[in-house]
Order: C-alpha cells, then structure tokens, then sequence
C-alpha cells in the first residue's frame, strides 16, 4: 500500500515540475512538441531510476559511514554526469535506434536539476533503495505528465490569435503558472485516500 | 587533518573511477564514424534543407559514404561548386547540377484584385487558407501573409504589394518555400528556363476577369503564336512544356493579361554556407 502511494504522490500531489518547481527549464523549453515532449520525458524516467539506483548505495555505503554525507551534492553530481555519458555510450553501440530518439535530450538531462533533486530528496526522506526506485519512477512519470499536458496546452495556444503583448514567453509563462495551480488543488488528497 | 582529506580523496576517487569507466567504454564501444561523411558533410551548405531527398545535410553525407550508386549532384542549393567538391572527395567524375530557383505563380498584385472579405485573424498563409480558401475573390492566387518568407532560409523571398516574389540572384532552389505554400503556387523551375506563366488559376476566362486584371483567361493568343509547340491551355490556364520552350519570349508579347514574364539572363551564384552566416 505505501509503494502505491510513493508512485501516486511523486506523480500528483508531489510534481516535480507543477509542484516543487524542479526542472523548468525543460518544462519550459522542450514542450513545444508533443513528440519532443515524449523524447524528454522517457529520457528524464529512464536517468531518474538509473540515477537513483547509483545514488542511493554510494550514499548510504560510502558517505555516510565514512560521515562526510554533506559531499553528496558533489558527488551526486559527479556520478549522474558520469552515468549519463556512460548511458549515452552503450545506447550508440547497442540501440542506435533508442539513441537516435532520444537525441539530444539525454546529455541536456546531465545538469537537470529534477534528477539531482529526486536523487537527493530520496535521502531526505529516509527512504529505503526500493522506495527510493519507486518514488523516482512515479516522479518521472509526473515529469512526463506535465510535460504532455502543457505541450497540449501550447499547440491550442498556438493556433489561437491573442493580443501581441501575450505573444511567446509571456503566454507559455502564464499557461504554466494556471497548470501549476490545478496542480496544487491535488495537495492532500494522497493523504485522504491512505489515510 | 583527517576531516580534509577524506572528502577530497574520496571525490577524487570516485572521479577516476567514472573516468576510467568512461574512458574504456568509449574505446571499446566506439561507433566507428565514417571519415567520408564527415569530409562530404563540410562541402554541404549546412542548410538541412531537404532539396536533395534526405533528412539533411548529414543524412545526406551519410547515403554518399556508403553508397556509391547516389548521384553527388543531388545538392540543389549548393550548385555546381559544391556537386564538383563532393565529387572531389569521392573521387569521382563532377557531375553537372541542373540549378532549380522557385518560382511564384501569380501576378495578382494589390492593384490587380481584390479582396473579398475582411480578414482579421491569425496572419499566416495557412490559417486563413482554412477560411473559404483565403481573403482573395481568386481563390488560386498568392495570399500574402509571407509563410513563404518564414520559410526561406536564405531572405530570398518577400512579399510585394501582395504577391510574393522571388529575388532570383540569392534563391538557392532548395524548395522549402514551396512546401509550405498552402497555395502550392510557388514550384520549383530550372534556372536556365526564363519565360513564365505567373498566374495559377483554373477558373473561366469570365471569372478569371471579374476576379482578377491579371489572371490568365485562357485565350490561347500563346499557344498559336509559339512557334515550338511549347505552351498550352489546360484546364483553363496556360502551362509551358520547359522540355520544349527556348526561352523567345514571343507568348509573353502577345498576351493580352501580361502575366506571361520573361526573367533576365541567370547569373552565377556563390556558394552560402547558412552555419557561416
């Protein structure tokens, strides 16, 4: 029950994007596109777990016994920029067609503030290496979310004639600024269904 | 001391470590990136235009590398210097590149025809298109919101007085115009060819006058003076066979509507390289 609830909050209640405000600037940038979209949000799901899934043990085998955990943002950094590299190198060799997809989305993801923050907000919250997992997926998939509502979003947008003074990133900004706040409307409603 | 050292030591380790880590999989793992390509994509323009049937100009530079049976005069925009460069790296024979330039099939300017409702919407081609077919009382002609503008990768095409018109010593031919024309008035044309029907409407010769001072009415004056048997009237316009036409200019004397043009002799283009601009 509470792994339910670690995917459902990390994708509604607990948006990355909508609700914690990491990761904007794909948010902002890439949701020009539906396919784009896509392209960035399987990319960003696929480095949160893999990140997670090295992140958690050095934290928790290596920092914290030898009690220098305040290095972890550091380090963190260090390890995601190393891993996606590595991601990139053996998606060339052995799926060139995924690497194609995902193109140029997954080096942009290296210095993206949304997988440093579940990475570390998996330590913050005590959360054990399989939770860790799962809360990173379920916020990808948030990431995914409101990455595909506000692509949608920005095609009607397009396509309507507005005043001159709304026109590019004044209408995107303000678009994301209505989306976030139904997505605060979610805020507690995990916790009335788990109880 | 101790409370220095380990933090440093242990990031520095685990540098070196995702270093050495990398450092092997990229030796091992290397995708082998053809040398050819790479030379043949510095000789393309760089304009990812299309014109040539690939994605882009690395598309392009790729099919070259690997297949030998692909003509390497296929580059549009880039002419003959860049068909002789490409030619160069492959070491085979130049082959000669037949010079496209766009062309606008349409001579209703400002002065020439009305519009027939007033717009206010989005102002692009395209959207008012899905309006009736446009503002225009010819429902064929060029809209004149500039979408071909947007297009252009190389400020070749502008609109004048309503009709979009083509500045024939920078238009590369590489097509991008034309693809987004909701018209689908502007075609490419071979360079060397200089006489033009510029007018695209298949109404009768009585709607065309009502709609239009300058629209072809399908009087066949051109098809009678032509002494090659190079300009017809079908479907109620005037099309010339460019396989047969030598460019005398005779139709474009004779026709009452004036919309047969004859252009000035091509000049030679430079070579723009669009990621120098």
């Amino acid at each position: 029950m509470s792994m339910i609830k670690i995917v459902l909050a990390a994708v509604i209640t607990n948006n990355y994007v909508l609700a914690k405000f990491l990761g904007i600037c794909p948010f902002l940038g890439v949701s020009k596109k539906l396919d784009n979209a896509m392209g960035m949000s399987i990319a960003v799901i696929i480095v949160m777990v893999l990140a997670t899934a090295v992140t958690w043990p050095i934290q928790m085998l290596l920092l914290v016994p030898k009690g220098i955990g305040y290095m972890q943002t550091l380090v963190f950094i260090l390890v995601i920029a190393a891993l996606v590299q590595m991601i990139e190198i053996i998606l060339k060799k052995y799926i060139p067609s995924l690497h194609k997809a995902l193109g140029i989305y997954l080096p942009l993801i290296t210095t993206n503030c949304a997988v440093l923050g579940v990475c570390v907000l998996n330590i913050d919250e005590g959360y054990t290496f399989v939770e860790s997992l799962l809360n990173s997926f379920g916020s990808g998939v948030g990431f995914m979310l409101a990455m595909f509502l506000f692509a949608g979003v920005r095609s009607r947008i397009e396509t309507n004639d507005y005043p001159e003074s709304f026109k590019g990133v004044a209408s995107t900004l303000v678009a994301a600024a209505i989306l976030s706040l139904s997505f605060m409307g979610f805020s507690g409603m995990i916790d009335a269904i788990f109880g | 001391m101790s409370a220095f050292v380990t933090p440093v030591l242990l990031t520095v380790v685990v540098g070196l470590i995702a270093a050495v880590l990398l450092a092997v999989a990229a030796k091992f793992m290397a995708v082998p990136v053809d040398e050819t390509a790479v030379k043949i994509r510095e000789c393309l323009p760089g304009a990812n235009c299309g014109a040539c049937g690939f994605a882009g100009c690395d598309d392009y530079a790729a099919a070259l590398a690997k297949d030998p049976t692909i003509k390497t005069n296929l580059c549009v925009p880039g002419a003959d210097g860049v068909a002789a460069m490409v030619a160069g790296v492959l070491g085979q024979e130049a082959l000669d590149v037949i010079e496209m330039i766009a062309n606008v099939q349409c001579s209703g300017v400002c002065d020439a025809t009305k519009p027939e409702m007033d717009y206010q919407g989005l102002k692009t081609c395209s959207a008012v298109k899905s309006f009736f077919g446009g503002p225009g009382t010819c429902k064929y002609g060029c809209i004149g919101f500039g979408d071909c503008t947007r297009a252009c990768l190389y400020d070749a095409i502008s609109v004048c007085n309503g009709v979009a018109k083509v500045d024939r010593s920078i238009c590369a031919g590489c097509g991008a115009c034309a693809k987004v024309c909701p018209q689908g008035i502007i075609n490419l044309v071979p360079d060397v060819m200089r006489v033009h029907v510029e007018c695209s409407s298949k109404d009768k010769g009585k709607k065309v006058m009502d709609a239009c001072k300058a629209g072809c009415i399908g009087c066949k004056k051109c098809e009678n003076t032509c002494k090659f048997d190079a300009i017809h009237v079908e479907n109620n316009i005037a099309v010339i066979d460019y396989a047969k036409c030598k460019n005398c200019g005779m139709c474009a004397k004779e026709c009452p509507r004036h919309i047969i043009t004859v252009f000035p002799k091509p000049n030679v283009k430079p070579i723009v390289h669009v990621d120098e601009k």
